[in-house]
C-alpha cells in the first residue's frame, strides 16, 4: 500500500529530479473526484474515465505553471515548490467537493479470509490480495514501460542528465509532461485504494508522509527500492509498535519508520538501491 | 540624495568592521529600535501587541534560527517546530524545578537543550545531505514530539499533557501585561538577531557559508566539516529553543505538544523562503509576512463580503485563503527566489544611485 | 516597507468592519471554528447548527428581548495560535465585546483559560476541554458544560455494567482504551485508572499517534489481548479506521463504545459496513424530528439564508450539537438580561453570572422544542459542569438509533477528582478559591 504512494514519489523523481511532496494531495484530490463524481449519480466506469482525464490534465498543468519556470533551480527550491503545491490543492479539492468525507465501496471485500485465518492465523482479506494484485501490475507495467519503450527510455536519459538529452533531440518538455500525467494516474489508483479501506478524507494527504521513510530507505530512484523499501518499512514498524511498543509507552509508529529509515542511511547514504553517490568539487 | 555613503570615510579598522558600515543604516535601525521599544507599547493596541506583534518577533526569532542553519549552513531542517518544542518544555520544568534560577537563565539553559538536541540529530548531517538530510530532520521532529508526550516528567505528569507556563518574573518585576511582554520579547530578540548579524560575518559565518556552498571544497580548504556542521545545528537548534520558551511564555501561556506539528516547522521554512534565504532581515520580512497574510486576507473577504452584500460561505473562504497561500509561494520561488531581503536590497541599491540613477 | 504597508490596510481593513457593526441592541458572539483541514466536518457542522440558531432567534422572536445577535467567523484552523489571534482579534468587538467563546478545540480552550479569565469572557467548552475546570471556584470564567470527558467515562463503564447485569459483574473483565495521541484523548486515562481500581477489571491504554490512520499494530494487540470491551477516543479520520481495522481484525463492532467526537454520521459513513451495530455516547441526538430544528427549517432555510450548503446535513449529530451551543448561548444570554436589565446588551463578566445560573429543566426545555434533545441542565458558582449525562447510539448503518435513556455519570468519583486537580492548579497557579457561598 506503501508502495502505491511511494511509486508516484520514485517516478517524479526518476525523471525530473523532483521530490514531489504533493503527491498525498494529489492522491486526495483523485479519491475526492472520484467519489463526488460517483455520489452525484455518474456511471463507475465513466466517473474513472473523468477522473483520469482531469488527473492527467492537472499533473500536465502542475508541470507547466509550477515547475517549468523553476527549470534548473536547485533541487530544494523545486521540493518548497511542491509544498506550496500541496496547499494549493487541497483548498482546490475541499473548495470543489467540499470537505464532508466520505465512503468508498469498490465492491470488494475487506474482511479476513475465513479459510486462511483458521487455517494458518493469518489475517489477509481479498481486499490486500486485490490491492498487492493492483501494485503488481502497475509496478511491472511501469517496469517495461521503462524498460522498453522509446519514451520510457527517453525518461531514463532526461533523469540521468537533461541537458544531455535535450542535445541529443529528445523532446523535454514532453517528456516532463508524460510523466507528470503518470504520477497523476498513479495517484489516482492509490487514491481508490486508500479511499476504499480508510474513506476519502482530508487525512489521505498524510501519507505522503507515510511514504517518505520509504524513499529513503529503498533510494529515491529506484522502482524496486521503492517495493521493497515499502515492505520492510510497513512489517517493521507493525512489530515495533506491538512488541517494543507497551514497553515504552506505544505509540512509536509515528517515528519508529523514520528512525529505522535514519540508521540506515547512516550506514549507506544513497538508500538501498538508489544510485551511488559521488562527490566533486 | 539621502542614501548616499559618499563622505563617509573609515579611518580606522574598528570603524571599517562595524555591524551597520553606512551611517544612515546607523540610523534606520536605532530609529526603527526606537520605535519598537518606545513608541510600539505606548500606542499598540492589545490586540496588535498579543496576536500580532509578539508571535511576529518569535517566529522571527525562529526563521533566524532556521536562516542560521538553512540559509548560512546550508543544512534543510524540517524539525524546526522540534526543537522549539525542547525549549518551550525545558524552559518550564528549569522554571518549575529551580525557580531559584530566575526566567531568563532558564531560557537560555533550554536553549542549550535545544541545541543539545539539536547536535544529536545534526550527527547524520556529516553522512547524508540534501532531501536525505532533510528526512533524518524530519524523525527528529516527530521523535521528539512522542518523546514529550510519553515522558511523564517533561510535563510534570499532567494527564493531558499541557503545561501551563509560570509567571515571568525577573528581578521581582512581574511580566504580565501585554506591554511588558512584548518588551520582554523585542528585547530579547533584538539582542540576539544582533549576535546573529554579528557571528556570521564572522569566522564560523564564513565557515558555514563555505559549507554551504559546496561542502568538500570546504573541507579541501581546511575547514572542519563535523566542528562547523554540528555548531551550526547547535547555534540554530538554540535560536529555535529560545523562540519555543517566549512561545510558551510570553506568548500562548499554555503550550501542549501538538503546537509544535510539522506543520509549523513548514510554516517557519516559508518564512525564511519568502522572506530570503541566508538572510537576517528575510527573517524578519519572512515572518511578518507569513503571520500578517492570513489576517489580512479573512478580513479583507469579509470586508469584501460587506462591501458587495454578498454572503459568500466561508468554507470557501477558509479553502481560497489555503489556494492563495500556496500559490504565493509558488509565485515567489519562481519570481523571486531571494525573497523579500532581495527587493529590500534592490530598493537599498536604487536609493544609493537616486535621484541620479546614471 | 513592506510590512507597514501591510500593517496599514490591516489597520484600515480592521477599523472598516468594525463600524459595519456599531449599531445598539446587538450581542456579538465569536463563531471561531475551522472549515479546512482534517477536522473540518465537524467544525462546519457544529459552526453551521449555532449560527442557523441564532438566525432563528433573531428571525422569529426578534432576538433576545429585542437585542439581536452577530457574529463573525474567523478560521481557527483547530490552531492554538490562530485560535488565539482569532480570540484576541473578536474580544473587543462592538458593542460589548465577545460575549462568550466557544473555542471548539482542547488545545485552544486550554491556551484561552487566562486569557479569557483575565479579559472576564466565559470560555464554554460543551463537551470538550479542561475537565477540572468544572470547579467555578477555581476557573471562574470556563464552563465545561454539559458534560465533561471524566464524566462521560464513568457514564459509560456504567452503560458496560448494564450490558454485564451489574456493576460487580465488571470484576475480570478487559476493557482497552484506544486513544488518540493528544490532550484530547490522555484526558481521561486518569479516571479509568481509578475505576479499574475499584470495579477490578483490567486496563490497557493503546495510543493511535495523529492523525490515526494507521491502526493495524494496535488491532493486533487487541487481537492478543481479547478485551470486553474497546472505548474509542478517536477524532476526524482515526475513527472510520478504527473500525475498519476492527472488521479486519475480527473484532465485534457492537463491543466498541465510543466518545462523542466518535460518534457523529462523519465518522462512521466512511466506514461503509464497517461500522455497523458501533455504538457511540452522546450528549445530543441526531434527527431533525425536533421542534427546535423544524423551527430552524421553517424560519431560516425556507428563506434561504440556511448556513449549510448542503442542507441534508441539518439534523446531523455535529449540525445538533451546534444547535446545543446556540441553545446555551441564548438561554445564558437570557438568564443575564433578568438581572442586568432586558433588552439591553450583556458583557462577558453579566453572561457569566447567566452562565453560572442557568437552570433549563425540563419544561424549560419543552418551551425551547428540545425535549430529547439535549438533557436538562442546571449550573451553579460550583458546578460549571451541569448535566452529565449521556445517552448510548448505535449505528445501523444508515443512521443512529438511541439505545439508552440518559445515563448519568458518577459524580461520587468524578467531583473529588476535579475538586483535587482543581486545587493542584490553584497551588501552581496562586489563585484563591471564590467563596461560593458569597456570590450573588
Amino acid at each position: 500500500m506503501y508502495s502505491l504512494v511511494a511509486l508516484g514519489f520514485v517516478l517524479i523523481y526518476k525523471a525530473s529530479g523532483v521530490f514531489n511532496f504533493a503527491q498525498g494531495a494529489m492522491v486526495f484530490f483523485a479519491a475526492l473526484t472520484f467519489v463526488s463524481l460517483v455520489e452525484r449519480g455518474v456511471n463507475f466506469w465513466l466517473a474513472l474515465l473523468i477522473t483520469l482525464a482531469v488527473m492527467v490534465v492537472l499533473g500536465m498543468a502542475i508541470e507547466k505553471v509550477v515547475l517549468r519556470p523553476l527549470v534548473n533551480q536547485p533541487p530544494i527550491t523545486l521540493f518548497m515548490a511542491t509544498i506550496g503545491l500541496t496547499f494549493v490543492l487541497e483548498g482546490l479539492s475541499q473548495l470543489a467537493w467540499g470537505s464532508q468525507p466520505h465512503g468508498l465501496d469498490l465492491g470488494i471485500k475487506d474482511v479476513p479470509m475465513e479459510w486462511l485465518a483458521q487455517s494458518t492465523g493469518m489475517f489477509i482479506s481479498q481486499f490486500d490480495l486485490f490491492a498487492s494484485g493492483i501494485a503488481a501490475v502497475l509496478v511491472a507495467s511501469l517496469a517495461l514501460f521503462f524498460q522498453y519503450t522509446r519514451i520510457g527510455r527517453a525518461l531514463r536519459a532526461v533523469a540521468d542528465d537533461h541537458q544531455a538529452a535535450q542535445a541529443v533531440g529528445i523532446p523535454l518538455k514532453n517528456i516532463w509532461a508524460i510523466v507528470w500525467a503518470v504520477a497523476g494516474f498513479v495517484a489516482l489508483v492509490a487514491g481508490l485504494m486508500w479511499g476504499a479501506r480508510n474513506g476519502v478524507q482530508y487525512a489521505l494527504t498524510f501519507i505522503a508522509l507515510k511514504a517518505l521513510p520509504v524513499l529513503i530507505l529503498g533510494g529515491f530512484d529506484s522502482v524496486l527500492g521503492a517495493i521493497v523499501g515499502g515492505l520492510i518499512i510497513g512489517a517493521s514498524e507493525k512489530l515495533a509498535e506491538v512488541y517494543i511498543g507497551p514497553m515504552v509507552g506505544g505509540g512509536i509508529e509515528s517515528w519508529f519508520a523514520y528512525v529505522i529509515a535514519l540508521l540506515f542511511l547512516l550506514v549507506r547514504p544513497q538508500g538501498l538501491f538508489g544510485e551511488k553517490i559521488i562527490d566533486r568539487v | 540624495m539621502l542614501y548616499r555613503e559618499a563622505g563617509q570615510f573609515k579611518s580606522t579598522y574598528a570603524e571599517d568592521q562595524q555591524i551597520f558600515p553606512i551611517r544612515q543604516d546607523r540610523v534606520a535601525v536605532a530609529l526603527l529600535l526606537a520605535v519598537a521599544f518606545v513608541a510600539v507599547p505606548l500606542f499598540a493596541n492589545q490586540y496588535w501587541l498579543s496576536a500580532i506583534l509578539i508571535p511576529f518577533l518569535i517566529f522571527s526569532l525562529a526563521a533566524l534560527g532556521l536562516n542560521i542553519l538553512t540559509g548560512y549552513a546550508g543544512q534543510l531542517s524540517l524539525g524546526t517546530a522540534a526543537f522549539m518544542a525542547v525549549g518551550a518544555f525545558m524552559a518550564y520544568n528549569f522554571v518549575l524545578r529551580m525557580p531559584w534560577l530566575g526566567v531568563i537563565p532558564s531560557f537560555i539553559l533550554a536553549g542549550l537543550c535545544a541545541a543539545g538536541v539539536g547536535i544529536v540529530f545534526g550527527l547524520p548531517s556529516l553522512r547524508i545531505k540534501g532531501f536525505y538530510l532533510a528526512v533524518a530532520t524530519l524523525a527528529c521532529q516527530f521523535f521528539v514530539l512522542w518523546a514529550i508526550q510519553r515522558w511523564g516528567w517533561i510535563t510534570n505528569n499532567s494527564p493531558s499533557g499541557v503545561i501551563a507556563a509560570q509567571k515571568v518574573e525577573i528581578l521581582g518585576y512581574v511580566f504580565d501585561t501585554p506591554q511588558r511582554k512584548y518588551l520582554l520579547t523585542l528585547s530579547i530578540v533584538a539582542v540576539l538577531a544582533l549576535l546573529a548579524k554579528n557571528l556570521m560575518r564572522s569566522e564560523t559565518g564564513r565557515a558555514f557559508m563555505a559549507v554551504r556552498d559546496m561542502d568538500v571544497a570546504a573541507s579541501v580548504i581546511g575547514i572542519p566539516m563535523m566542528k562547523t556542521k554540528l555548531l551550526a545545528f547547535a547555534i540554530s537548534s538554540f535560536y529555535c529553543g529560545v523562540a519555543g520558551a517566549l512561545y510558551a511564555y510570553t506568548y500562548l501561556g499554555t503550550v501542549e505538544p501538538e503546537a509544535f506539528t510539522l506543520d509549523l516547522s513548514f510554516r517557519i521554512l516559508f518564512m525564511i523562503i519568502i522572506g530570503g534565504v541566508g538572510s537576517i532581515l528575510g527573517s524578519f520580512l519572512g515572518a511578518g509576512f507569513i503571520i500578517l497574510l492570513p489576517i489580512f486576507l479573512s478580513i479583507l473577504f469579509g470586508a469584501l463580503s460587506h462591501a458587495t452584500g454578498m454572503q459568500i460561505p466561508h468554507s470557501v473562504i477558509s479553502n481560497l485563503e489555503l489556494i492563495i497561500f500556496g500559490g504565493l509561494i509558488i509565485f515567489f520561488l519562481i519570481v523571486e527566489p531571494h525573497g523579500l531581503a532581495r527587493q529590500w536590497q534592490i530598493a537599498k541599491e536604487k536609493l544609493r544611485l537616486w535621484p541620479f540613477p546614471h | 516597507m513592506n510590512r507597514t504597508t501591510l500593517a496599514i490596510t490591516l489597520a484600515a481593513a480592521v477599523g472598516f468592519s468594525g463600524g459595519a457593526f456599531a449599531q445598539a441592541k446587538e450581542q456579538f458572539v465569536p463563531a471561531n471554528f475551522y472549515w479546512v483541514g482534517p477536522y473540518a466536518p465537524g467544525g462546519s457542522g457544529i459552526a453551521g447548527g449555532m449560527i442557523d440558531y441564532f438566525k432563528m432567534i433573531n428571525a422569529r422572536d426578534g432576538g433576545v428581548n429585542g437585542v439581536k445577535f452577530t457574529w463573525e467567523k474567523c478560521e481557527t484552523e483547530y490552531n492554538n495560535a490562530r485560535g488565539v489571534e482569532c480570540y484576541e482579534r473578536s474580544k473587543k468587538h462592538p458593542p460589548t465585546g465577545a460575549t462568550l467563546i466557544h473555542p471548539l478545540s482542547t488545545g485552544i480552550t486550554y491556551s484561552l483559560i487566562e486569557k479569557g479569565t483575565a479579559d472576564k469572557i466565559p470560555i464554554v467548552s460543551v463537551g470538550y476541554g479542561r475537565t477540572d475546570a468544572a470547579d467555578g471556584r477555581v476557573f471562574p470564567y470556563i464552563f465545561p458544560m454539559i458534560t465533561t470527558y471524566w464524566s462521560q467515562n464513568t457514564a459509560k463503564i456504567k452503560f458496560m455494567g448494564m450490558k454485564a447485569g451489574g456493576m460487580d459483574k465488571l470484576k475480570g473483565k478487559k476493557i482497552v482504551n484506544l486513544y488518540h495521541d493528544s490532550a484530547y484523548g490522555k484526558e481521561t486515562i486518569p479516571v479509568l485508572d481509578a475505576q479499574a481500581k475499584i470495579y477490578g477489571f483490567q486496563v490497557t491504554h493503546l495510543a493511535v499517534p495523529h492523525p490515526g490512520n494507521e491502526q493495524q499494530a494496535q488491532w493486533l494487540q487487541i487481537r492478543q489481548i481479547r478485551p470486553d470491551w474497546v472505548i474509542l477516543r478517536g477524532w476526524g479520520v482515526m475513527n472510520p479506521t478504527a473500525l475498519k481495522s476492527a472488521q479486519r481484525a475480527g473484532y465485534p463492532r457492537e463491543q466498541i463504545i465510543g466518545v462523542w467526537w466518535s460518534g457523529a454520521e462523519e465518522d462512521v459513513i466512511p466506514a461503509g459496513d464497517a461500522a455497523k451495530g458501533y455504538i457511540a455516547a452522546g450528549f445530543n441526538v441526531s434527527g431533525s424530528n425536533y421542534a427546535v430544528v423544524k423551527d430552524i427549517e421553517k424560519h431560516v432555510y425556507a428563506k434561504g439564508n440556511g448556513e449549510m450548503n448542503d442542507k441534508s446535513r441539518v439534523g446531523s449529530i455535529y449540525y445538533n450539537r451546534g444547535v446545543v451551543f446556540g441553545i446555551v448561548t441564548v438561554e445564558a444570554v437570557r438568564k443575564a438580561q433578568e438581572r442586568y436589565g432586558k433588552g439591553k446588551s450583556m458583557t462577558g463578566e453579566q453572561v457569566r453570572w447567566g452562565l453560572e445560573n442557568l437552570d433549563l429543566n425540563e419544561g424549560y426545555l419543552k418551551k425551547l422544542g428540545a425535549t430529547g434533545f439535549m438533557q436538562p441542565l442546571k449550573l451553579s458558582c460550583m458546578d460549571h459542569e451541569g448535566g452529565g449525562q449521556v445517552k448510548f447510539q448505535q449505528w445501523d448503518g444508515t443512521k443512529w438509533n438511541v439505545i439508552t435513556d440518559w445515563i448519568a455519570s458518577d459524580q461520587s468519583l468524578v467531583r473529588p477528582m476535579i475538586e483535587a486537580s482543581a486545587a493542584q492548579y490553584a497551588k501552581e497557579k496562586g489563585i484563591t478559591l471564590r467563596d461560593c457561598s458569597k456570590e450573588k
